[in-house]
């Protein structure tokens, strides 16, 4: 394998954002400004900085170890420490970070934060991990009670609900730890920040729907999101980000360029997958390469939701800046139900002319890997394309077996070859 | 005449089919994979191509009148001689590698001089084995590396004794020698053997010589072009050929159940190291599967665990539970805990065959499991792999498919080891024929 990887400008923008967002983080010593701590999705970051505060994202953390390869120690770490196998692998890296004296990524000490913030999105794991930071840190904790949307869909008196939280006690929560008072129209500003920067982010999502797509909705995706899922959306970096990778997504369209992958430009097209579940982080680039060199390119993805689903329409609204907070959080793909999940992705399917859907299912993830076979078969079934299951994890580099992925992956592409001949002499 | 040749390298066998144009099947061939697949395929490339050329000979041979009623007894004494043949070759191979590793051991060891004590080693092996291939003989395996190993244990224990020699010199000699000789490609003058054999067959037989030989000799004369190959399996990647020549699977098992059983909806596959569930349509195009993940309890090696602990040939374990009267239930399908459990149930004073029935209960269970993920049973069902064999787990199989789907029609070849084989080499017969339909074409 190249170790040499290809980047283009918007990675090397991004990078140096993370780097600058965590030497913020391990210098609060000497800047003053405090930390919140809290989860991807309904993260609420527009508000957390209209305080002055930092936003530490703990899985995003684990994944920074689990692809720099730290993350298996750090889970041994925690397995000693009585966190069974079957655990969530970031709950696990994250309790193994903070034993081995919590270094973050950029090899500083990590500070301890100074407000826990729960924002419950549907993620059960959530609540018992917030419990042992709180045990650990015994800092101030909120905690938001997003409703999950069982029925499928947002009612008024769950945004009521949501928004009456964040009145009460998330806002005068963050006002006592920061000791600034609340500026709506501060948060109004990132707020406004924050849509512009979702448009040009829709807009890349979408140019997968390009027959020869110019992106790798997956694999490149979470590259993509990286700056909106975590501490920069609302900032004008973020903005910055996305417009110039706009640009550089529009000029690989003109070119007529498949995605970039590690190892340049992908010459051929001849596989078109939707994928359901995260990626493995500890062997991402050999992951990706199985996808790559087989010519398969992931033109949709429900991972690039998770952090919020702007591709259906919603965007933050600046002038209703509480609400748009509980509609963000509602929505958030983990919040939604099994049936519209299902939709989600039978839509993607036919929307993204995709070849079929494949899943990733997470071997550590009770929350989600349930009803992940029987919401395959639905889709199956909808869209008469074939499927397929595989399994990894997220950060344990034990639980990725490389033979047996690339077995069922090599399976699949040539499934698809089968049904494509056989739907041409039909 | 030309033909197709598909290659099923598994992680306990490697498997070949060769077919004709029509799709007709030759031959098939059968080694253990060893540690080296190049040769592994192409010793059962061999297998298949002296399967081939028998079932050439039947062809020429049926067209005499007078020899009908003689022909299978012809053919099979045939085959045995020709085994013999090919047997001493390779015994003759391991006799001179042997002294070579006895030469390289001595450098090391001080000069202690073992070729006496080899000569009679292999002076007694050559008498022996051939007696494994005496009219009505049975051989306990077909591997050239179980035969001549267990004979080179007992005759090289008391040839030790014999000479006051260390036999665990003589056995690291064995052990080094097996691995060269084993890996070797196999010589290639089949047919010299052939009519080696063929002497020795007319020697003893009342038939006429002339025409046999004629009949035999033509059919010798056909050459066997094997044009074009696909290989599948776990070595696949492994293979000289380049990667259209290489198919999953996934996708020849379910076209192999399909040829085999063209009614088959569903396969189940039991291998060594993975265990499959497959639904295929009425072209025999894979729909949907499922396999084991990360772990291959569940699998056929499990059972060879099994019989390891138990002291016992992997063979005989399903005869065993057959004696059952009640089954034992283990709970655990996870492979190194159930040696644990069939020890503590054995302390429990539970019957061995009771354990055993248990055993194979839980190694179906768990492909039930696999086969409700891949979307259920359908009817027809197709059992195929090393462990649709063992008569204990098709036993539990076909209770457990009775009592999920009702009554389903369960099809087992008992050629089915070479389903995926099969399935690959009708792949290559699609590849390299003009004259298939585009439906029949369909990569």
């Amino acid at each position: 394998m190249n170790t040499e990887v290809i980047k283009e400008a918007s990675m090397v923008m991004q990078k140096e954002m993370i780097t600058r967002n965590y030497d913020a983080l391990t210098s609060t010593e000497e800047s003053g400004r405090k930390i919140a701590s809290t989860f991807v999705p309904g993260n609420l970051n527009e508000l957390i900085m209209s305080f002055g505060m930092l936003n530490n994202l703990p899985e995003i953390n684990a994944i920074q170890n689990g692809m720099r390869k730290k993350s298996g120690p750090m889970i041994m770490d925690a397995e000693r420490q009585g966190h069974s196998e079957d655990v969530c692998t970031y709950v696990k890296a994250d309790i193994g970070q903070m034993s081995k004296g919590n270094i973050a990524p950029n090899g500083k000490p990590m500070p301890s934060p100074d407000l826990l913030l729960l924002s419950y999105t549907g993620c059960f794991t959530f609540m018992k991990w917030f419990e042992l930071l709180r045990h650990e840190y015994g800092c101030e904790t909120v905690m938001l009670h997003v409703p999950y949307t069982g029925d499928g869909v947002v009612t008024d008196n769950m945004r009521d609900y949501v928004v009456k939280q964040l009145k009460e006690d998330v806002i005068p929560a963050l006002e006592r730890v920061s000791g600034v008072k609340f500026d709506i129209d501060r948060l109004r500003e990132n707020l406004r920040r924050s849509a512009a920067a979702e448009d040009n982010l829709v807009w890349v999502l979408e140019s997968g729907k390009n027959v020869r797509s110019p992106i790798d909705a997956y694999f490149g995706g979470v590259y993509y999101l990286g700056p909106i899922f975590t501490a920069f959306r609302g900032t004008q970096e973020a903005v910055d980000y996305y417009r110039v990778l706009r640009g550089e997504i529009e000029k690989r369209i003109e070119q007529n360029l498949g995605p970039i992958t590690p190892e340049g430009d992908m010459p051929e097209e001849k596989y078109r997958l939707v994928v359901e579940g995260p990626p493995n982080w500890t062997n991402f680039r050999e992951f990706w390469k199985m996808f790559y060199d087989e010519g398969a390119v992931v033109v949709a993805s429900t991972y690039t939701k998770v952090g919020g689903v702007y591709d259906l329409g919603f965007r933050h609204d600046p002038d209703n800046p509480i609400e748009t907070m509980a509609d963000y959080c509602l929505g958030c793909y983990t919040n939604r139900n099994l049936p519209t999940r299902v939709d989600m992705l039978a839509n993607y399917v036919e929307e993204y002319q995709a070849d079929g859907l494949l899943t990733n299912s997470i071997k550590s993830c009770n929350s989600f890997s349930a009803g992940q076979l029987m919401m395959m078969q639905e889709v199956e079934k909808r869209t008469g394309k074939p499927a397929a299951f595989i399994e990894t994890d997220l950060v344990d580099p034990r639980y990725f077996s490389a033979a047996n992925v690339k077995n069922r992956l090599e399976s699949y592409f040539q499934m698809i070859e089968q049904k494509r001949a056989q739907s041409r002499v039909a | 005449m030309k033909c197709y040749v598909g290659i099923d390298l598994g992680s306990t066998t490697t498997k070949a089919v060769i077919v004709d144009e029509n799709g007709q099947t030759m031959g098939h061939g059968i080694t253990n994979s060893r540690s080296n697949y190049d040769t592994a395929s192409r010793v059962a490339q061999m297998e298949a191509t002296i399967s081939t050329r028998l079932t050439l000979f039947r062809q020429a041979l049926d067209s005499i009148e007078e020899l009908q009623g003689n022909i299978t007894e012809l053919l099979e004494d045939l085959e045995r001689y020709f085994r013999l043949e090919l047997f001493l070759e390779q015994l003759d191979d391991l006799h001179k590698t042997s002294l070579k590793s006895a030469r390289d051991l001595s450098v090391f060891s001080g000069g202690e001089d073992l070729t006496e004590a080899l000569e009679e080693i292999f002076k007694q092996l050559s008498s022996t084995l051939e007696l494994l291939f005496a009219p009505g003989a049975k051989r306990k395996s077909d591997f050239f590396r179980d035969l001549a190993g267990s004979a080179y244990m007992q005759v090289g224990e008391s040839v030790a004794r014999q000479l006051g020699l260390s036999f665990d010199t003589l056995l690291n000699i064995y052990d080094k020698s097996i691995i060269e000789v084993e890996n070797r490609p196999p010589a290639d003058n089949l047919d010299d053997k052939f009519i080696r054999a063929l002497d020795r067959v007319l020697k003893q037989s009342g038939l006429s010589e002339e025409m046999v030989r004629k009949q035999i000799q033509s059919a010798l004369d056909e050459e066997i072009d094997a044009s074009y190959i696909v290989g599948t399996g776990y070595g696949r990647v492994r293979l000289p050929f380049p990667k259209e020549h290489i198919r999953s699977e996934i996708l020849c098992h379910g076209l192999g159940a399909h040829l085999m059983y063209p009614g088959t909806r569903t396969v189940l596959d039991i291998g060594g190291q993975d265990t499959k569930g497959i639904q295929v349509d009425e072209n025999g195009i894979v729909a949907n599967f499922q396999m084991n993940d990360r772990c291959a309890a569940g699998c056929g090696r499990y059972l060879g665990y099994i019989a390891d602990e138990m002291n016992m040939g992997l063979h005989e374990l399903g005869p065993m539970a057959m004696k059952s009267t009640r089954s034992v239930r283990i709970n655990s399908t996870c492979t190194v805990f159930a040696g644990a459990e069939l020890r503590d149930r054995l302390a429990l004073g539970e019957k061995r065959e009771d354990i055993v029935a248990g055993l194979h209960r839980a190694i179906i269970l768990r492909a039930m499991s696999i086969i409700s993920r891949s979307g259920g049973v359908s009817d027809e069902f197709t059992f195929t792999g090393g462990v649709a064999k063992n008569e204990a787990a098709v036993k539990e199989l076909r209770k457990l498919v009775v009592e999920n789907y009702g009554d389903v029609t369960i099809n087992i070849d008992p050629e089915s080891i070479y389903t995926g084989a099969l399935g690959a080499a009708e792949f290559a017969r699609r590849a390299g024929t003009e004259n298939t339909t585009p439906t029949e074409r369909l990569q």
